[in-house]
């Protein structure tokens, strides 16, 4: 340590000058020969267990594999024997973080095998529920998971030191999306109250007010989370998709509608199997989905925004253009933006139908239980989910199908970084690997829900 | 604040649907004061942070179904001054637990079109199985109030308040009515360990046991009810087999209703 001022700076310049040198020396290099591997082996901030290695070779990309190793936990193969009236709490056990939409999707496929169709207050309810289910999630994935990397923080944790404010607005508003689900559904996590049918019980419109006024901040709150995340910086990356998802007459889907794509897909949930494939690959544990005609696709919230921008609420709607995000947007970073728009989406109907809610008369219809096929297909927070199930005429499952989102997002993702890595090959090491895990994070992956996409053959 | 310093807590995932470590994230009021409790050294859903251990308290969730998992397991445990599971799986196996009362590879090479690809146990197993557990928070998912009186019990050094007793007594002390002898309908709430706040009766549903068995159960007595109620027994033993199915008392009482 040297006390003569003038040599300690000296001497300090000096060594910011060698490093500078190095630094230089070692992008030059890298540009020229950028032979690397990447591997994150434990993918974070997902949801689930999956990794991921790249090979790069001389600035190409040689090969991407999302390694899904969640292990399987067989769900369709136990299914097989238990009562159809099962599933929506059996499928719950899926996922965590999205059960409404297993619990959705397996009521209405089992509905569509009895012939059973629920309208009127029941069917509000259950947009009301998946509402929640959406505010909370995607709450989650915006500020918990997601908006970390565009502020460069290992988590929300770490980032509300100096971003108070906005963490405890992401918490709020998960909180918000939490009590709407826990209000109609028993409880946040595996709710309890939803059936074939319809629910066990209904909440009173004075129950429900409550919530109608908590919407009330939860719409300011989620207006100010849209113009959060457009202030983003967002890596100039866009790609020619074929984005699927639900489409309805006159609502921005939830629950029903048919499945179309930018691409010319139009048709009935009963004809997915006739249009989509699985396969299964070495590195995961979940299967690849992929159009039977054209391969990869995209689903999600960039998805339905771009198939259903018309449907969005009028405020959701403004917010939108102010953020500059006009349809189609092909920038999947930019699905955070597409993510805040539907959490006010979804607090904007939530309002309305509580404002609108009737008592239905009974929490249920009744069930008479025939044997049949059902089909069905809802928007989970991640994008389309599709359940099938095959009833005998005692109730009993015989066997059972279903795709979840992630699992259809796989090759799309696995596209996406062969494409943009080339890019950004300029980076370093672990500037790169960070883009790789930001690049993923765009899909808000489901990785325990994604180790469901699986056929089983009743082999009878 | 009882310690000095604060204890390293790690967040670990097993076979399971990612509902536990998502149980303490939807503690939204109380997540960031307990965060500045302890240091997070390992939460992968809601944080990039990985720091090496000892750990001082470990949260397991999830099963084990596979042999890296069987692995792993004992090197969390090997790191862990204090060891708890949390929910069904890590607790009692959990509802992929199914699997081992069939035959796993007639499950995979159904589920799976190319078998070899994948590596998986015959058993979905408890923790328990596998290594010495210090607590076991039971629930499918767990009552999220039950895990902050577990973290703020450990950092207190006192022992956490969960009580091990039926269903009955919450749906007594909430003024439930028994849907059982009221409405006929058949409930598991007797010989299930409370928790859950008596949630499904007090939607008039059953309670189909997602807190596992209570402490001696007598699950021969409500097989016997729910015979007398007009249940099948098919219906009895799907009861049984279920997100508990492999916790001893309730595979026991399965597997003699499939006998007889």
């Amino acid at each position: 340590m040297c006390k003569i001022a003038g040599f300690a700076t000296d001497l300090s310049g000096l060594r910011r000058k060698m490093r500078d040198i190095r630094v230089a020396s070692g992008s030059f290099w890298a540009n020229r020969m950028k032979t690397l591997s990447i591997k994150v082996d434990y993918l974070t901030r997902v949801e689930g267990e999956g990794a991921l290695h790249v090979k790069i070779k001389e600035g190409a990309v040689e090969d991407v594999q999302l390694k899904i190793f969640e292990p399987p936990r067989l769900f369709e193969a136990f299914m097989r024997g238990r009562r159809a009236f099962e599933a929506p709490d059996i499928t719950a056990r899926i996922c965590g973080i999205c059960p409404i939409a297993y619990q959705m999707s397996a009521v209405q496929a089992v509905e569509d095998a009895l012939g059973l169709k629920i309208d009127g207050p029941t069917r509000d309810l259950r947009r009301l529920i998946y509402c929640g289910e959406w505010i909370e999630s995607h709450a989650l994935s915006v500020y918990m998971l997601h908006a970390p990397d565009f502020l460069g923080y290992p988590g929300a944790l770490e980032m509300a030191g100096k971003y108070p404010d906005a963490v405890n607005r992401g918490l709020q508003l998960k909180k918000t999306g939490n009590e709407i689900v826990a209000l109609l559904g028993g409880r946040e996590i595996h709710p309890i109250n939803v059936r074939v049918g319809g629910f066990y019980k209904t909440p009173t419109k004075r129950d429900l007010a409550k919530i109608g006024e908590r919407l009330k901040w939860a719409r300011e709150a989620a207006l100010e989370t849209v113009r959060w995340v457009s202030g983003f910086e967002f890596p100039d990356c866009e790609r020619d998709y074929e984005f699927v998802a639900l489409s309805h007459p006159s609502e921005y889907p939830l629950n029903e509608g048919r499945l179309v794509s930018n691409k010319g897909l139009d048709i009935e949930v009963s004809h997915f199997d006739g249009h989509f494939t699985e396969e299964h690959v070495k590195h995961s544990t979940a299967l690849h989905s992929m159009l039977i005609q054209r391969g990869a696709y995209f689903v999600g919230p960039l998805a339905r925004y771009n198939l259903n921008y018309d449907k969005l609420s009028p405020l959701a709607r403004e917010a939108a253009e102010a953020a500059g995000m006009k349809p189609p947007c092909l920038n999947p970073f930019r699905s955070i933006i597409a993510r805040a728009l539907e959490i006010l989406h979804s607090c904007d109907e939530a309002a309305r139908l509580i404002e609108e809610f009737e008592m239905p008369e009974k929490p249920a219809t009744d069930v008479r239980v025939r044997e049949g096929v059902g089909y069905a297909c809802t928007e989970a927070p991640r994008g389309i989910l599709y359940h099938r199930y095959r009833i005998d005429n005692e109730g009993t499952l015989l066997d059972a199908r279903i795709v979840p989102p992630t699992s259809q997002n796989q090759k799309t993702i696995e596209e996406d970084l062969r494409q943009f890595i080339p890019k950004y090959s300029n980076l370093s090491k672990e500037k790169l690997t960070a883009f790789c895990e930001h690049a993923i994070r765009n899909y808000d992956p489901c990785i325990s829900c994604s180790t469901h996409a699986i056929r089983i053959w009743d082999s009878r | 604040m009882p310690r000095s310093k604060k204890p390293k807590l790690a967040f670990w995932k097993f076979a399971s649907c990612d509902g536990c470590q998502l149980t303490l994230l939807d503690c939204e009021d109380e997540l960031l004061a307990v965060a500045n409790e302890i240091e997070i050294a390992n939460f992968a859903e809601a944080s990039s942070t990985v720091l090496r251990g000892p750990y001082d308290i470990s949260i397991v969730e999830g099963s084990i179904t596979t042999p890296q998992e069987e692995e792993r397991i004992h090197r969390i445990r090997r790191s862990s001054k204090f060891l708890m599971t949390i929910g069904a799986c890590a607790s009692g196996g959990g509802i992929q637990s199914l699997r081992n009362f069939k035959d796993v590879r007639e499950f995979v090479s159904i589920v799976y079109a190319t078998p070899a690809y994948i590596e998986t146990l015959n058993k979905s197993t408890p923790m328990k199985d596998h290594i010495p557990v210090d607590f076991e928070l039971q629930g499918c998912p767990p009552n999220k109030y039950q895990l902050l009186e577990v973290i703020s019990a450990y950092l207190y050094g006192r022992k956490p308040i969960t009580p091990p007793y039926s269903l009955c007594l919450d749906c007594k002390r909430k003024d439930i009515v028994c849907v059982m002898v009221a409405n006929g309908i058949p409930c598991m709430g007797p010989i299930t360990h409370a928790g859950c706040g008596a949630l499904c009766p007090s939607y008039r549903r059953g309670c189909y046991s997602c807190f596992g068995p209570k402490e001696a159960p007598n699950t021969g007595s409500l097989s016997a009810w729910f015979s007398s109620l007009g249940s099948p027994n098919q219906d009895i033993i799907r009861s049984f087999r279920s997100y508990y199915g492999w916790t001893e008392a309730f595979r026991k009482e399965s597997e003699v209703l499939e006998k007889s």
